[in-house]
């Protein structure tokens, strides 16, 4: 990738990440408003207090009503397999990932190429709640409260040029601080990607936290991916590069098995996994006798997403 | 203490538990009682803890003749039965969560599964398999069958096989642990051809041969 100094954000302008959030929190203060004001999400009172640091709203367009999983659910039972396979291998082999300090590098079909450290990155996005649901495309479900800023103001931000279709996400490579890489159960490091129309969505989101704190390290601190329509694959985690390209990017899933896992990842009830079904889904966190519950195409938000896929053979594309 | 006496009232029993404690640690789980609990996915967790306890009964079930042969203990057939009945018991439970609690008794949902799902199927059939066997443990099915019973027995091999096979493809994709049970069945599948051809090498030098296994009816007490 090419490394040149960046375009358009001037060392100058870096800010750390302290002095971003007091400006912000001063910013929120005068509206009277700011992250307790907003109310983040309350259903869980054994979560931990959100972080008086992040100023944000909650955007109550792009959030279900559904009650939030608890925040130990959400942080004890994850598929992060840089950490090890099992649902609880993240959150305990997760202590050796270094989030801070974090830069990701921008390169492809962009003006503003370069790397950025987190706090640059992400300076001037409007931080946001979101409560969306989460589809696993084991069939398990979770609604998460997450922070983060809309991925289409980052893109603006880096200017893509004519010829970026798709951009293209690589997770952190190195041993070291995600174990798991050392086992070649994926190819390593874990890469995703987005139509260009599909990462402008207003839907698509950079999280950088959830439950109004800073990502748990189990859930893909600093920053992740997240797409509420798509299986929670799609939502690649501790992000250090970014990449616009013209041409399909490869993801991990697909080339580990593409007959099982395609590109786009859609949620879809009536397209099944070749080994199970994805009818329905089991919402976590509801104890040993919650039913399971119908899958809704696009996870429920047809209304915001059905237009991307028109005329397009999902069965095809899946 | 006579022998008998010793299984009777020593070994059987501490087996018995021993093999409840899996069992008991999730029932404890499922209750929520001394602080023990099932995770996020309490459904996911009960039917994989009682799939992959059953099928390593299943193993230790297959790995009682090996053991007699290398070692000469050859008592411990007395405790196959046993074993085999766990594995019966863990199985059941496997395919009543899935039943009761993962498909919540949609019958036709499940129905579907066993015929179109691979790795359902397989594992339904090695289920529907040991019916049979459990139904024949008894000492009075066993003298009733004769010779017959030890060839209905040998449906354990197949059950084994297919067991393992359906854990196998129900992983998303980390194989190792389904690879390392294959390995093991393989090993305990193979010793017993192993054993037979070191017979017939014994046979044909004219030497003393052991015979495979009997299932020995215990004596009447």
């Amino acid at each position: 990738m090419k490394r040149k100094p960046p375009a358009s954000i001037l060392p100058s302008e870096i800010t750390p990440l302290d002095a971003f959030l007091n400006r912000r929190e001063l910013l929120a203060g005068a509206l009277a408003t700011g992250a307790l004001a907003a109310g983040p999400a309350q259903a869980d009172s054994a979560a931990p207090q959100p972080d008086p640091r992040f100023n944000f709203t909650r955007n109550a367009r792009y959030s279900t009503t559904e009650a939030p999983n608890r925040f130990e659910d959400i942080t004890s039972y994850n598929n992060f397999y840089e950490f090890g396979t099992n649902k609880d291998d993240p959150k305990i082999n997760a202590h050796t990932l270094r989030p801070r300090p974090w830069s990701v590098s921008v390169g492809g079909e962009c003006e503003v190429r370069g790397t950025f450290g987190f706090d640059d990155l992400i300076k001037g996005l409007a931080l946001e709640e979101r409560i969306y649901r989460f589809r696993c495309v084991e069939a398990w479900s979770m609604v998460i409260p997450w922070l983060g800023f809309q991925l289409s103001g980052l893109i603006e931000k880096l200017k893509p040029t004519s010829r970026a279709r798709y951009v293209q996400f690589v997770t952190l490579m190195d041993p070291k601080q995600m174990p798991g890489e050392n086992d070649p159960v994926l190819q390593w490091p874990y890469v995703e990607g987005l139509r260009m129309d599909e990462a402008m969505n207003p839907l698509a989101l950079i999280a950088i936290g959830l439950y109004g704190q800073a990502l748990p390290n189990q859930n893909g601190a600093p920053l992740r991916l997240v797409t509420p329509w798509k299986y929670g694959f799609k939502g690649i985690k501790s992000i250090v590069r970014i990449n616009f390209v013209s041409t399909q990017p490869s993801t991990s899933w697909a080339l580990a098995a593409p007959s099982e896992y395609g590109f786009y990842a859609n949620v879809n009830p009536e397209v099944d996994h070749p080994r199970w079904s994805q009818a329905t889904e089991r919402p976590i966190g509801r104890g040993l006798f919650a039913a399971r519950k119908p899958t809704l195409m696009f996870n429920g938000y047809q209304n915001e997403v059905a237009y991307l896929y028109k005329g397009m053979d999902l069965r095809r594309y899946f | 203490m006579t022998r008998e006496q010793r299984y009777r009232y020593l070994y059987k029993p501490v087996v018995f538990a021993a093999s409840l404690v899996p069992a008991v640690l999730l029932l404890l789980g499922a209750f929520g009682v001394l602080g023990k609990d099932l995770g996020a996915d309490p459904v996911a967790r009960l039917l994989h803890s009682c799939g992959k306890t059953g099928l390593n009964f299943l193993l230790l079930t297959l790995l009682v003749t090996p053991v007699r042969r290398l070692t000469g203990w050859n008592d411990l057939v007395r405790l196959r039965r046993m074993l085999g009945l766990f594995a019966f018991f863990y199985l059941a439970a496997h395919f009543t969560v899935y039943l009761v609690l993962d498909r919540q008794l949609d019958y036709a949902n499940v129905l579907q599964d066993i015929t179109k799902r691979p790795y359902i199927t397989l594992g339904f059939a090695a289920l529907l398999l040991l019916i049979p066997l459990a139904v024949t443990s008894t000492n009075r099915m066993m003298r009733r069958l004769g010779r017959r019973w030890q060839r209905l027995h040998r449906l354990i091999y197949p059950i084994a096989i297919l067991g393992v096979w359906h854990y196998w493809w129900q992983v998303k994709k980390d194989i190792r642990q389904p690879l390392l049970y294959a390995g093991m069945l393989a090993v305990l599948l193979g010793s017993r051809l192993a054993f037979r051809a070191l017979n017939r090498a014994r046979a044909a030098r004219g030497g003393v041969t052991s015979t495979s296994a009997p299932a020995t009816v215990p004596e009447k007490t």
